[in-house]
């Protein structure tokens, strides 16, 4: 790549940007059939289903492995040599993008970058929105040039992560149970479920549900819920540790199915859930829903970053890989099973009207909805819990993260949970 | 052989030697390696090769660390009581009501069946069970038994010692069986000659020759529930831990020194079970 843009410079004198948009589809059509891309990260984005239609529409083949978060950081920090693409969660990067084991991204090579949602960008959804505390995607979205190992806080043209898929999470309740409305975070130490509450033992992700839990009792106002200071995690993990002793919690779960069993048996009314276990949970015909709160959601992204070892054919792979990721289709399978695309005006086009005004404009439903396998998710007059894309998106109040004193909180977790 | 008295020795040493090679590598070398690493640094990215004993200054520094260690003899001491008597009653039952061969083995492998699928099974199956609105609080409330469910039959020690019990009772019941099919019934023929009743067959004939049965069935027993890590998880809801959690959890964040530390303590601890096991019993002896 970097001798044919070269070369192509000095014939044309043309712009860098005329030689990757003219030289690369040349390459293509030679070489692209041995071109290997190498992707791991966390399993939500992780499809074989992306690696059969990349096949199919660029030509190249692209492995994925599926990892948990933490081998994910720890991979992405100490073995650069070990993959092409990393699909990351921001606050991952937020902890790996300092190692310099991945490249920044022009943004100029993006084609649809200028449609990638504000979030990402400036950081504000539309102008008049607020800013959440937590690592949010903009603040570790881009760095001071093509080798920083900095964020800068403005959009510098040069992209840490690609954001790929994010979403905003919630608490899940079962409404037939409860028999009242629910509408704040507080509700999950109510003593009214006591012994029918839950949370998840995941610590990164659980210390959050805590603090927005703490902030809506009243018990303490976080200057920065996602980066906490000793005494606050102290103060944060007290409260529930309490709460634990005095029998509000009929369990932990740790993973996406235990969530699903303890909703669907009745064992817990109320619980950190994720989008797609509420699904889950209504597909068995149990009521549950994924009740939005007055005081906001707790949201997460990922994005994909390239490996500092990339180069030549294969980094133009990993561009064309991006590109085809923002085209449309990828964004339309992900949003037809709940989660959000980081360019959704290009997913319509791969979702019918139906799907965009159910699961994007929250719109009621014409007909059953179904998921990209073909289960059916949704009956017909169903509206998505918490609204459209703007009313959910609009009200994210803190973004997972990682703090500073992450260790002291990992260590506090754990006898949290021995307590 | 008694001609080369010499050579003996070297060629014992000879045949012993693919074994003392399978030990070495599979049983000793990783121990050690365990042992080495539980010195060692870790990060958040990396681990470090050291020579630092913060691992240890903070498993030995943290109360959790003993409430953990407790818990943990908890769960082992009384499991080892249920797992016993049951064990010991159906051992009994086997060896000396039932008479015929055939029917010994027959029933002996009844008890194997559950054993056919897997461990995690067994133990989940409990869940739906016990369950709010489980089989067993449905049946009780059916019955007027209980108005309201029960809500400590899941997701409690209850609930943990419960799955031990239904998982362990057959490494009780197997060697004990077994040393009990060898206790020569003239003994007891000559007790009762004697005028010895039931209970003192039982107590000073037949519960001194089983003790090297009762021996192993608890060293199965004890080091099983010691290690054990899943069915805490489980069947307690992730609200109680097991010094194999701690072990469990140290892992899943990467933190391999620190785990392989409480590794270490946890081997110490329970060798030293063992050993305090082994006065009581010469097993070598006995078998």
């Amino acid at each position: 790549m970097s001798n044919l843009s070269r070369r192509n410079l000095l014939k044309t004198g043309a712009a860098a940007v005329g030689a990757s948009t003219l030289g690369a589809p040349m390459i293509w059509a030679q070489n692209i059939k041995n071109v290997t891309l190498r992707q791991f990260g966390t399993g939500v984005s992780n499809l074989n289903e992306v690696a059969q239609k990349v096949k199919e529409d660029l030509g190249f083949t692209l492995e994925m492995t599926a990892l948990d978060s933490d081998s994910v950081t720890q991979r992405a920090a100490t073995q650069p040599n070990s993959f092409d693409i990393a699909d990351i969660e921001y606050w991952i990067c937020k902890k790996v993008w300092p190692t310099g084991n991945l490249q920044a991204m022009d943004t100029s090579k993006i084609k649809n970058y200028d449609k990638i949602v504000g979030t990402f960008r400036s950081g504000k959804l539309t102008p008049d929105s607020v800013i959440a505390q937590g690592t949010a995607p903009h603040t570790v979205g881009f760095t001071s040039g093509p080798n920083g190992t900095d964020f800068v806080q403005e959009e510098s043209g040069w992209m840490t992560l690609i954001p790929t898929i994010y979403n905003a999470d919630t608490l899940g309740i079962r409404p037939d149970l409860i028999g009242r409305p629910i509408s704040n975070w507080s509700e999950l130490l109510n003593p009214e479920f006591k012994g029918k509450a839950s949370i998840l033992d995941i610590s990164s992700i659980g210390i959050m549900d805590m603090a927005m839990v703490v902030e809506s009792m009243g018990e303490y106002t976080y200057p920065d819920k996602g980066n906490m200071t000793k005494e606050e995690i102290d103060l944060t993990l007290g409260i529930f540790t309490e709460a634990k002793k005095n029998g509000q919690f009929r369990a932990f779960w740790k993973s996406f199915d235990e969530s699903v069993n303890l909703m669907a048996s009745g064992e817990v009314v109320i619980q950190s859930m994720w989008s797609p276990a509420i699904t889950a949970v209504r597909s068995k015909g149990i009521p549950c829903v994924y009740q939005p709160l007055e005081e906001g959601y707790r949201s997460w992204g990922g994005g994909i970053g390239l490996s500092k070892a990339l180069s030549g054919i294969e980094l133009d792979a990993a561009y064309e890989y991006i590109n085809w990721y923002l085209d449309g289709w990828v964004g339309g399978f992900l949003m037809r099973q709940g989660y959000y695309s980081a360019v959704p005006e290009t997913s319509k086009n791969h979702m019918s009207a139906d799907e965009w005004g159910f699961w994007f404009e929250g719109k009621p439903a014409q007909g059953d909805i179904t998921n990209p396998f073909g289960d059916v998710m949704e009956k017909a007059g169903a509206v998505r819990d918490g609204g459209s894309f703007y009313d959910r998106m609009g009200a994210v109040a803190c973004w997972n993260a990682v703090m500073d004193e992450n260790q002291y909180m990992v260590r506090k977790w754990n006898e949290f949970i021995a307590a | 052989m008694t001609q080369f008295p010499k050579n003996s020795s070297a060629s014992a040493l000879f045949m012993v030697s693919p074994l003392l090679v399978v030990l070495l590598l599979f049983l000793v070398l990783p121990i050690a390696m365990i042992v080495v690493v539980s010195f060692w640094q870790a990060t958040e990215f990396s681990i470090i090769p050291a020579f630092v004993l913060e691992n240890y200054e903070f498993l030995f520094g943290s109360p959790v660390t003993y409430k953990v260690f407790i818990n943990t003899f908890k769960y082992a001491l009384i499991t080892w009581g249920f797992t016993l008597v049951i064990g010991f009653t159906v051992a009994y039952f086997l060896a000396f009501h039932v008479r015929s061969l055939t029917w010994q083995i027959a029933l002996f492998l009844m008890c194997t069946i559950p054993f056919w699928t897997s461990n995690i099974i067994r133990m989940i199956s409990w869940i739906p069970f016990l369950g709010r609105n489980g089989i067993a609080n449905s049946a009780l409330m059916s019955w007027g038994v209980i108005d309201e469910p029960l809500e400590w039959l899941l997701f409690s020690d209850f609930a943990v010692i419960l799955a031990f019990v239904h998982l362990y009772t057959l490494f009780m019941v197997v060697p004990i069986f077994n040393t009990m099919m060898r206790i020569d019934k003239s003994l007891i023929e000559a007790a009762r000659d004697a005028g010895a009743n039931g209970a003192q067959i039982l107590w000073n004939v037949i519960i001194p020759l089983t003790k090297p049965g009762i021996m192993i069935g608890t060293i199965f027993v004890v080091t099983l529930v010691m290690g054990d890590f899943i069915t805490v998880r489980f069947m307690s809801g992730s609200q109680s831990a097991n010094v194999g959690r701690l072990i469990s959890n140290d892992i899943a964040l990467l933190q391999y020194p620190s785990a392989a530390a409480t590794a270490v303590v946890l081997l110490i601890t329970v060798l030293i079970m063992i050993g305090v096991l082994l006065r009581f019993v010469d097993i070598r002896k006995e078998l």
